[in-house]
């Protein structure tokens, strides 16, 4: 490393940062201006405006092209209809990668949550509580990249020799021959749940961990002394009482599992048949160079967001409206 | 809360029979096991790299981090390495400097113009008020693959509608392509900013701002001196999370962040782990490198990370 590369960035970040403050200085004298003469709409158009700005020209407008770039071909010279779509409906393995999509946003939310709040149930009011939990918690603050060269070392396999990842010693310890994980198909698919799983379990644990404290114990009491054992107090009284944090959990961890790019970029590529929509929209759009196709991705990823959206858009319209 | 009765000392309980009481420290000695078993597995992956990352490249290829405690062998070679060498998958220090630059303002500028836009949204009468609330948390849910590639093509060839020129390319080469990284990782992190600085401005109490009204303080002076103070806190929690998502982002970073000298650290690596080229010894020691900051932030902080966290959640 020589030292202008230092200067560079640093004088560059220091550029930002003195042009950012600027138009902040701008913004926010222009506000006071607008404020003095109590013009409160000029002041709420300036406070929104850097924000609105940035996610109309940067979100909002794309997205739309993107949707309209769907229907073209690769550099977008020529409309093509449907193609894409049908492509996507019927090519072996663009159809793979749906297939394994659907698997992913199943199996992912569905065992995080579960394991997150059996683990939340599990260390509720144990001793070391927090040590436990924070243990868990920790795979949050790792990149999932990290995570994914984490879990690499842990699947790797040796042809020859001795194996070095722990997974395949812990076969040969018991005397089983070592597999090539992340070459097996259909297995290699599950094996890349794992690492997201790890993840996304402490946030589930602390979610719900938190919505278990909120549960009244005179109601868990009141159903022990009318002769309900353990199993039944659970399934009928503490699930029902966290059933809105187990659902926030869930429609999380969906989310989440649907942008998915990195594990599967770190880990696989997408060979071996692990691709799953979101990464396959970058390999299409910036490897392959195909825009159309990419964008066309991206459009059924959206598609699939889209009931979340509806359901989060009611609830919060509900919420206001209980406000008032 | 079923669990509350099975902590470890299981006393007797009123009117339980001997039986009944084996039983429940039974399943009190499973729950444990159960708790620890998922504490070891949720651990023992991240430990087993960290050894990995200061054993000897040669040692690595050929054998088990845990034969680090039969055979114990040490280097900081690897990380001199990955972080200085001028050789092939080197120089490192170069790309974690990039990730320093693309996070502070990558952090600064969504959170300040989502507090701006927070104020506004809880706190100023308009109309359409509410509709602009509600598309912009809708926004949050949209997955941001919908708009990468239109918005690369608007850097690289600026923005015209209909022949006429909006906004030309930004032509930006060398160390400038880092601007791009901050524009995008502004637009991708100021839903969810909104969002959560949101439910915590609405929170704020209405007298008091009642109260700075009569007494005569405009909006932005009651934005300054009443309400920033008040949601400080929150700052903190969503300045943590935006941290914490643009450190560790391998997406926004690879695809706006130009060339292998331009990107952040994290991108090179998910490359990097992604080729199985012979490199592949020296990845832990360069994992440990990009995990090792925010992880520290993460347990130094982590009280203000929750907050957020179960504020974004369970309230909204």
């Amino acid at each position: 490393m020589e030292i202008t590369d230092l200067t560079d960035r640093f004088g560059l970040l220091l550029v930002g940062l003195v042009a950012f403050a600027a138009v902040l200085m701008a913004l926010y004298g222009i506000a006071e201006l607008a404020s003095r003469r109590n013009r409160s709409k000029l002041v709420a158009f300036i406070f929104l405006l850097p924000a609105v700005l940035f996610l109309a020209v940067g979100l909002v407008y794309p997205a739309i092209r993107t949707l309209f770039m769907s229907f073209y071909n690769k550099d977008g010279s020529e409309f093509i209809g449907l193609d894409n779509y049908h492509w996507a409906l019927t090519d072996p393995s663009a159809l793979q990668t749906l297939i394994n999509t659907a698997l992913w946003i199943i199996v992912v939310p569905l065992v995080s949550t579960a394991l997150g709040l059996l683990y939340a149930v599990l260390i509720d009011g144990r001793r070391g509580e927090r040590t436990y939990k924070a243990l868990v918690f920790l795979p949050m603050g790792i990149s999932f990249v990290g995570a994914s060269i984490i879990w690499r070392f842990v699947y790797q396999y040796n042809g020859t020799g001795e194996q070095i990842g722990l997974l395949n010693q812990l076969l040969v310890w018991v005397g089983i021959e070592p597999v090539n994980w992340l070459n097996t198909f259909p297995i290699n698919n599950f094996l890349l749940m794992v690492v997201l799983i790890w993840i996304e379990v402490g946030f589930a644990t602390v979610v719900l961990s938190a919505a278990l404290k909120g549960v009244p114990t005179e109601i868990i009491e009141a159903a022990r002394i009318d002769g309900a054992n353990s199993s039944q107090i659970f399934w009928n009284v503490t699930v029902p009482s966290i059933r809105s944090a187990i659902i926030v959990v869930a429609v999380t961890v969906f989310i989440a599992t649907l942008k998915l790019f990195d594990i599967v970029r770190a880990m696989t590529r997408g060979e071996h048949k692990t691709d799953v929509l979101a990464h396959n929209m970058w390999d299409q759009a910036l490897r392959l160079g195909n825009d159309g196709r990419g964008a066309t991705m991206a459009v059924l990823l959206f598609a699939l967001v889209i009931p979340v959206v509806i359901y989060q858009v009611y609830n919060v319209r509900r919420q206001q409206l209980e406000a008032r | 809360m079923s669990a509350k009765t099975s902590a470890s000392e299981a006393p007797a309980k009123i009117g339980e029979s001997r039986g009944e009481r084996i039983r429940r420290m039974l399943s009190s000695r499973t729950a444990s096991l159960v708790a620890v078993l998922i504490a070891v597995l949720w651990t023992i992956p991240t430990f087993g790299l960290f050894v990995n990352s200061f054993r000897p490249t040669d040692d690595i290829r050929a054998t088990g981090w845990w034969k680090m405690f039969t055979e114990p062998s040490f280097t900081l070679e690897t990380y001199n390495y990955v972080l200085y060498s001028t050789s092939q998958g080197g120089g490192l220090a170069r790309n974690l400097i990039n990730t320093v630059v693309i996070t502070i303002p990558g952090v600064v500028i969504p959170v300040t113009f989502a507090v701006m836009a927070a104020y506004a949204l809880s706190w100023i009468e308009f109309r359409g008020r509410n509709l602009l609330y509600i598309s912009i948390f809708a926004l949050q849910v949209v997955p941001l693959q919908m708009a990468l590639i239109p918005l690369l093509s608007f850097f690289s060839r600026g923005l015209s509608i209909g022949g006429v020129t909006i906004m030309p390319a930004w032509e930006l080469s060398g160390v400038q392509t880092i601007v791009q990284v901050w524009v995008a990782h502004t637009i991708f992190g100021l839903p969810l900013a909104i969002f959560l600085l949101h439910n915590f401005m609405r929170e704020l109490p209405g007298d008091v701002m009642e109260a700075a009204r009569i007494d005569g303080a405009s909006h932005s002076q009651i934005f300054r001196k009443v309400a920033l103070p008040l949601v400080t806190p929150a700052l903190a929690s969503i300045a943590i999370f935006q941290f914490l998502w643009v450190w560790n982002d391998f997406l926004v970073g690879r695809t706006f962040g130009g060339g292998l000298a331009t990107q952040p650290l994290t991108a090179v690596l998910g490359d990097l782990a992604g080729t199985r080229g012979f490199g592949w010894t020296r990845l832990p020691a360069a994992a440990f490198i990009a995990i090792i900051v925010p992880l520290i932030v993460f347990l130094l902080l982590q009280r203000y990370f929750v907050r957020g966290l179960l504020a974004g959640s369970v309230k909204g």
